[in-house]
């Protein structure tokens, strides 16, 4: 059925619900809650939690914001707790434990931290023992919730607490993990890279297909971050429209190792459009730093290309 | 009657958990335990268990994995040993606080550093106080009737607590003995289905399990956590009852060896046991009156009753299979000593570290032990009461 | 509603901090983070639906026969903007609090 946007809102409950602790203006919220809309109604979820800025804020004790069953245990291993869930459930049906009738499906959510960092392990293995399971990270590209440390997925310049704009050095030196291409390594059947746009068609689909695909499947969403990015809270979905236009950040899916483009730009924005609103890139643009705009610019331009090869040579016949 | 059979410790608790049939298994290799998901994985092969075996990347994904099914509703085990634990370690604690009645098997090894793959208790000690029921096997049939009782410890509705059944790495683990087994059927009798009351997978009543608990509230959920180890100790003197009326094995929280007469004892747990037992009858020959107190449960501690259980001797030795490398006394010391303090009994006792990293217990070094307490019944001197044996030192 | 507080005693409160009543959250009111609040100005609204999935914190409801969103739920909404700066008609005012 063609995604229609009121109907999914109205009709599909909402299963993240108000009354969460997340800040004002956060990036991963609408992200997760559409995710989670894309689950069949009529179906139960476990949802799994690294621990970071969603689980600390959707979950405090006594209340949480999540309808379907949920769990937290550490920052490192939320893709080991899900695989146990998961395994628990299907040695329980095979043995007649569980009701026969209805699905239950297994979504783990990380932040960069525990998934790009030290969550990769456990990722990792849970991918390749091919657990049913859909893991989202929702990228902000720092640590947010200890107060925005640089991770492996910070872009490179940006400003950090731990990679701070210094008179010598300026900003992240490194440029930023592909974390989804190291899922594609695993040869899984399905991933994505997404980002609530425009009317979340991209998103839900995505969603959709990584839940309802039977093996493991990885969504790598985009979730800015107001705070640690330094963007007024209001501008959430143009941050969102210009990390799209600009290439920065790629929708893209990879089904049984075949890329597909999802969205590609009319005109490519330049680069600078993305970094000029965010604080964390603010020092990029004084008298003198040009060469920092125009290295960005190469490696967006680089990874663009790449992804526009990848999707060319693996649907050669 | 039972099946008589010959098992490694590790076969023995490999085959206790072919005979409880767990949901879940989630284990990583390590030696000396590295053979209970062997034998494990190949009852899942053939087909003689119902169980789903997760060949997890890390004993922290182990960890997790059980974690993750036994809040699912599961039967979750595993098995692990020294640095294995050592990486679980955060897990351990969360698996405690989540109030999941997990089961490990753990084989008892030095942690590194420097690496040792050898036996000592140094790996269980470091998780003292981590909120397990933690349970000690002098040899291969008290790891397996251990490990049998296990569950309706650790899952009774006042204690929901995980569980750790030790025994020695190699000295057990890999040694075969004569072992009596309980026939399969009676097991799947004796252990039970488990019904928890929330779980994850009732899609009838979703709940969420770990949340962030602030200050208003992680106090008394530790509390809770204190309360249930309290509560265990009436449940597992309840289930050991249970299971000598299936076996005619008695248990308790402690065995005493010829210690009821006895002037002079020595505590310890696990395999050095059996060599006291063979050391007091030697002496008891020579009438000296010796005695054992072989610990079983060291988590819940018997405070009182291993208090009351020593309080008539002249002196006593407690040996610790692990330094705690705090210029005191190893942790069984702090803990039989702190007992007594607090029940008035007052026994001069000494401290011996031995068997670090695998080092040979021999029966002549536990007689040097009785030997010293003899001298410290006569004399009433300890002189210094943190003491070595079985350490080679330069001559004085 | 959920009875567990920082005056409940420890024999009352779920073991391991598990709760039993998934989605209760709703109980946690956290309009009163606002220091500005926006005003639907539903003469303006074209119904496009855009601004229903952007707010994070679901405060926009929608209705089921209509398909058509409804004031604001003041009791979640923190104020952040979003919805505002998404609409493509100015159909959404950013006000302060007081105003």
């Amino acid at each position: 059925m063609a995604y229609n946007l009121k109907e999914v809102v109205a009709n599909k409950p909402s299963r993240f619900t108000s009354g969460h602790r997340m800040c004002a203006g956060c990036g991963a919220p609408p992200a997760a809650r559409m995710i989670m809309r894309a689950l069949k109604p009529e179906d139960h979820a476990v949802v799994a939690g690294a621990t970071g800025c969603m689980e600390v804020s959707t979950f405090i004790y006594p209340y949480t914001a999540w309808t379907d069953s949920f769990i937290h245990t550490a920052f490192e291993c939320a893709g080991a707790t899900i695989s146990g869930v998961e395994a628990a459930y299907h040695s329980m049906k095979k043995q007649g434990k569980l009701p026969q009738d209805g699905e239950t499906k297994f979504i783990a959510f990380g932040g960069d931290g525990g998934t790009y960092d030290i969550g990769l392990q456990s990722l990792s293995g849970a991918m390749e023992r091919r657990h049913d399971i859909t893991y989202v990270c929702y990228d902000n590209g720092a640590y947010m919730n200890t107060g925005i440390q640089r991770s492996s997925a910070t872009p490179k310049f940006a400003d950090t607490t731990t990679s701070p704009a210094g008179k010598v050095i300026p900003g992240k030196a490194q440029p930023r993990k592909d974390l989804a291409k190291i899922m594609v390594g695993h040869h899984i059947p399905y991933v994505a890279q997404t980002v609530g746009y425009m009317n979340f068609k991209d998103l839900y689909e995505k969603a959709e297909k990584a839940i309802y695909t039977e093996g493991p499947a990885f969504l790598n969403v985009l979730a800015p971050c107001p705070r640690g990015w330094g963007y007024p809270t209001d501008m959430l979905m143009q941050i969102n429209k210009l990390a799209v236009e600009t290439c920065y950040w790629p929708l893209y899916e990879v089904v049984n190792g075949k890329y597909k483009i999802t969205y590609k730009p009319a005109k490519k924005l330049p680069v600078e459009e993305f970094l000029k609103p965010q604080k964390r890139f603010r020092h990029m643009f004084k008298p003198g730093n040009e060469w920092m705009i125009e290295e960005f610019q190469k490696l967006v331009d680089e990874r663009w290309q790449e992804l526009l090869d990848l999707e060319e040579i693996t649907n050669r016949d | 009657m039972g099946i008589r059979e010959r098992l490694s410790g590790n076969e023995a608790a490999a085959t206790a958990m072919r005979q409880i049939n767990p949901d879940v298994v989630a284990a990583y290799p390590i030696t000396p335990s590295t053979e209970i998901p062997q034998y494990f994985s190949t009852f899942v092969a053939n087909g003689s268990v119902d169980s789903d075996f997760v060949a997890v990347e890390s004993e922290h994904s182990a960890m997790s994995a059980c974690i993750g099914a036994e809040a699912a509703g599961a039967r979750a085990m595993t098995a692990t040993s020294a640095n294995g634990l050592s990486l679980m370690w955060e897990m351990i604690y969360i698996a405690s606080s989540l109030r999941l009645p997990i089961v490990l098997s753990l084989v008892n090894r030095a942690v590194s550093g420097p690496l040792n793959i050898h036996n000592d208790h140094s790996d269980a000690m470091g998780v003292r106080d981590a909120g397990w029921i933690m349970l000690f096997s002098e040899n291969n049939q008290e790891a397996y009737d251990n490990t049998l009782m296990a569950h309706r410890i650790a899952e009774h509705k006042d204690v929901r607590l995980p569980l750790m059944v030790c025994q020695d790495g190699f000295i057990t683990s890999h040694s075969i003995e004569n072992i009596e087994l309980v026939e399969d059927d009676k097991v799947k009798e004796f252990v039970g289905e488990y019904h928890p009351e929330h779980y994850l997978l009732n899609k009838e009543e979703p709940i969420a399990v770990g949340p962030l608990d602030v200050q208003s509230y992680l106090f008394e959920h530790k509390a809770q956590q204190a309360e249930a180890m309290e509560n265990a100790k009436k449940v597992i003197l309840e289930v050991a009852e249970d299971f000598e009326k299936m076996t005619g094995r008695k248990y308790g929280f402690f065995e005493e060896y010829k210690l009821d007469d006895a002037e002079v004892a020595i505590v310890c747990m696990n395999s050095t046991a059996g060599t006291t037992k063979f050391v007091v009858d030697n002496l008891r020959e020579q009438g000296i009156k010796a005695g054992l107190l072989k610990l079983r449960v060291f988590r819940p501690f018997p405070v009182n009753e291993i208090a009351k259980a020593l309080s008539h001797l002249k002196a006593m030795a407690i040996l610790d299979k692990a330094s705690s490398l705090n210029a005191a006394g190893g942790a069984l010391y702090e803990d039989v000593t702190s007992a007594m303090y607090v029940n008035n009994y007052h026994v001069p006792a000494v401290n011996y570290v031995y068997g670090i990293g695998g080092r040979d217990t021999k029966a002549d070094e536990i007689e040097g032990v009785y030997k010293d307490l003899l001298e410290i019944a006569k004399t009433g001197n300890i002189d210094n009461p943190y003491r070595y044996f079985g350490l080679r030192r330069e001559a004085k | 509603m959920t009875e567990i507080n920082a005056n409940t005693p420890m024999e009352k409160m779920t073991p391991g901090g598990d709760i039993y009543t998934a989605g209760n959250a709703r109980e946690f009111k956290t309009g009163d983070w606002r220091s500005v609040k926006p005003v639907f100005l539903s003469e303006k609204c074209k119904q496009c639906g855009l601004c229903f999935p952007v707010c994070p914190d679901d405060a926009i409801p929608v209705n089921k026969e209509t398909l058509q969103r409804e004031d604001f739920n003041y009791d979640y909404c923190k104020g952040c903007g979003v919805c505002a700066k998404t609409c493509p008609f100015g159909a959404i005012e950013m006000r302060k609090e007081d105003e």
